[in-house]
């Protein structure tokens, strides 16, 4: 895999793009680089990067969050502190986007250092089991719509096709058809495909770059979830 | 297999709402429930529906009560704060019989409190919140799924009974997101003869309204509610029970807590411990019958809430004080912990 200095996730809200950035920024940090990933995301309430600081810390990435993520601060502000990811040139940054073109005008304010620098991937993260794309070209239209918020336009993909807890290979192989649809329609390439990492045995033969993910656990999950009874 | 999608739980209230032939949306936006309104702008007006962003809460609740008066599917959403400010048109709308759904994805309170989940609108949904003699029909989803389901059959029971159906979710809930289908929805459709839909000089006109100007006729109308109402507690109880077989300790949880429940009951069952769990699926009607049976059984009952502890005295009434029950609750925004559960169900064995 090629990396660039600057990894962007943005995509539909929901796609799993925090899942996506978290287990890539550590997948960069085990290569012994130095990895900062920043929470970008102005439009989620709950669930975000910030729940993974453990997980992160432990693997020795930084992690720039908005002060009051995970507060009742409903507040859609970030901190000035992110600015290092586009200006310290030390550092691998991943930057974790809002959802839907709402989401994406947040990055806007960036993209002129990004484009100065021109050393990023942006990547669209796709999920053609969420109910608003469940098409190739539905995903194309949250594309451009993202594209036109923030002022960036995409240049990879990533397959994150699943069903939560439900996702078996099946759910993965029946996704190919519209991802290779959606490279062929945008002309953009594939980066990976994400896959739950207990997934990847059974696929890795038959998708190339794939993209284990180790998810967060959730206090609510149910018992039979976490295969407890 | 059914065909599947992933959803936000938010997302599924939508989807199934339009699904049940909701064409008429209005709402304000507010966290933690703002994807409903979302998701009904992106799609209303591709099916010729109608989605409307009122001037505040208390409009909204008011175009609701209009086009459920012209007998059609109408539905709001909020969260804790803006149903407070709906609690008005709540009470019009039950004196009027007409039906409706209202979703509530409860946030932490009183006030403007926070944007975490919280279970502490119970009291609110289930005794009131609006002024005089009524009742809503109260559904708790404790999966993406139930948020579906539950939203086509507060449809269906709003119709069937006249009344207002309310969804009472809690943020969690609401923003977190598991694969459904609605391969199974079982969608109901009623005659609305009494709607105000034009009398084209052919009919005597109908009325919908609250106000009688003889105590008499109000009293009347309130005993032929309640009639309704006693219906409903007969008939329309839901409820799930998880491991009760052999349970010595019995834990009430609906929502999010009874997830966490389950989880707590699993790990109490590896330490030998024999509990079980009633997961109330309808707060009103409060399913009386299984927890009366399980007082005649267990020694003890939790009552787990994400409040002060609300449905706990729902909960000492339906088992009629027989059996002690203690409270293991957060609030505020927070949520019990699995192994705060687990212990308050140590305890309950050793008889603290």
């Amino acid at each position: 895999m090629e990396h660039h200095r600057l990894t962007l996730f943005a995509g539909h809200y929901g796609s799993g793009k925090t899942n996506i950035a978290v287990n890539y920024a550590i997948s960069l940090a085990r290569q012994e680089k130095k990895v900062c990933i920043g929470d970008l995301d102005i439009v989620n309430p709950y669930f975000r990067t910030a729940d993974s600081a453990k997980r992160l810390h432990e693997a020795s990435v930084e992690l720039i969050s908005p002060q009051f993520a995970n507060t009742n601060v409903d507040l859609p502000a970030l901190p000035a502190e992110a600015y290092r990811l586009v200006q310290d040139k030390t550092v691998y940054g991943i930057m974790d986007i809002g959802g839907d073109d709402r989401g994406a005008y947040a990055l806007g304010r960036y993209v002129p250092f990004l484009k100065e620098e021109n050393n990023y991937k942006m990547v669209f993260v796709a999920n053609f089991c969420r109910p608003l794309t469940r098409t190739a070209e539905e995903a194309m239209e949250v594309m451009r719509e993202i594209e036109a918020a923030c002022g960036l336009k995409f240049t990879h993909i990533v397959n994150n096709t699943n069903l939560g807890p439900a996702t078996d290979p099946d759910v993965v192989l029946d996704s190919g058809t519209q991802v290779q649809k959606l490279c062929d329609i945008s002309g953009l390439p594939l980066f990976f495909t994400a896959l739950r990492e207990d997934l990847a045995p059974a696929l890795e033969e038959k998708i190339p770059n794939v993209f284990p993910l180790q998810l967060q656990e959730k206090y609510f999950d149910l018992p039979e979830q976490q295969g407890g009874i | 297999m059914a065909e599947r999608v992933l959803m936000k739980g938010n997302e599924a209230i939508a989807e199934a709402a339009i699904r049940a032939g909701c064409r008429h949306y209005f709402g304000y936006p507010i966290t933690p429930q703002t994807e409903i309104a979302a998701y009904m702008a992106k799609k209303m007006p591709k099916i010729g529906g109608v989605f409307l962003q009122a001037e505040s809460e208390i409009a909204s609740i008011n175009m609701v009560y209009g086009a459920a008066a012209a007998g059609m599917r109408v539905m709001t959403s909020s969260s804790s704060p803006g149903i407070s400010l709906k609690a008005e048109g709540l009470s019009y709308i039950a004196g009027s019989d007409v039906p409706a759904l209202v979703v509530n994805v409860q946030r932490g309170g009183p006030g403007l409190g926070g944007i975490q989940p919280s279970q502490s609108d119970y009291f609110q949904a289930t005794k009131g919140g609006g002024h005089g003699d009524y009742r809503m029909i109260v559904l708790a989803p404790a999966s993406v799924q139930e948020m579906a389901n539950l939203t086509i059959k507060g449809f269906n029971l709003a119709d069937k009974y006249l009344m207002t159906s309310m969804i009472l979710a809690d943020g969690t809930i609401g923003q977190m997101m598991e694969p459904i289908s609605f391969e199974d929805a079982q969608i109901e459709t009623y005659e609305k003869p009494w709607a105000l839909t034009g009398t084209d000089c052919k009919r005597k006109h109908n009325v919908v309204n609250s106000l009688y100007l003889q105590p008499d006729q109000l009293e009347k109308k309130n005993f032929e509610r309640f009639e309704r109402y006693r219906q409903v507690e007969e008939n329309e109880a839901m409820w799930e029970e998880y491991m009760m077989e052999d349970a010595e300790i019995c834990v009430v949880a609906f929502g999010i807590a009874s997830r966490v429940a389950k989880n707590a009951i699993v790990a109490a069952r590896k330490e030998g411990i024999k509990v079980g769990l009633i997961r109330p699926i309808t707060l009103w009607p409060f399913p009386k019958k299984p927890l009366a049976a399980a007082a005649e059984k267990v020694n003890s009952f939790i009552s787990v809430e994400l409040s002060m502890g609300q449905m706990i005295e729902d909960v000492r009434l339906a088992t009629q004080c027989k059996k002690p029950v203690s409270l293991c609750n957060r609030c505020g925004g927070m949520i019990p912990s699995p192994d705060e559960v687990l212990e308050t169900i140590r305890n309950a064995q050793k008889g603290v």
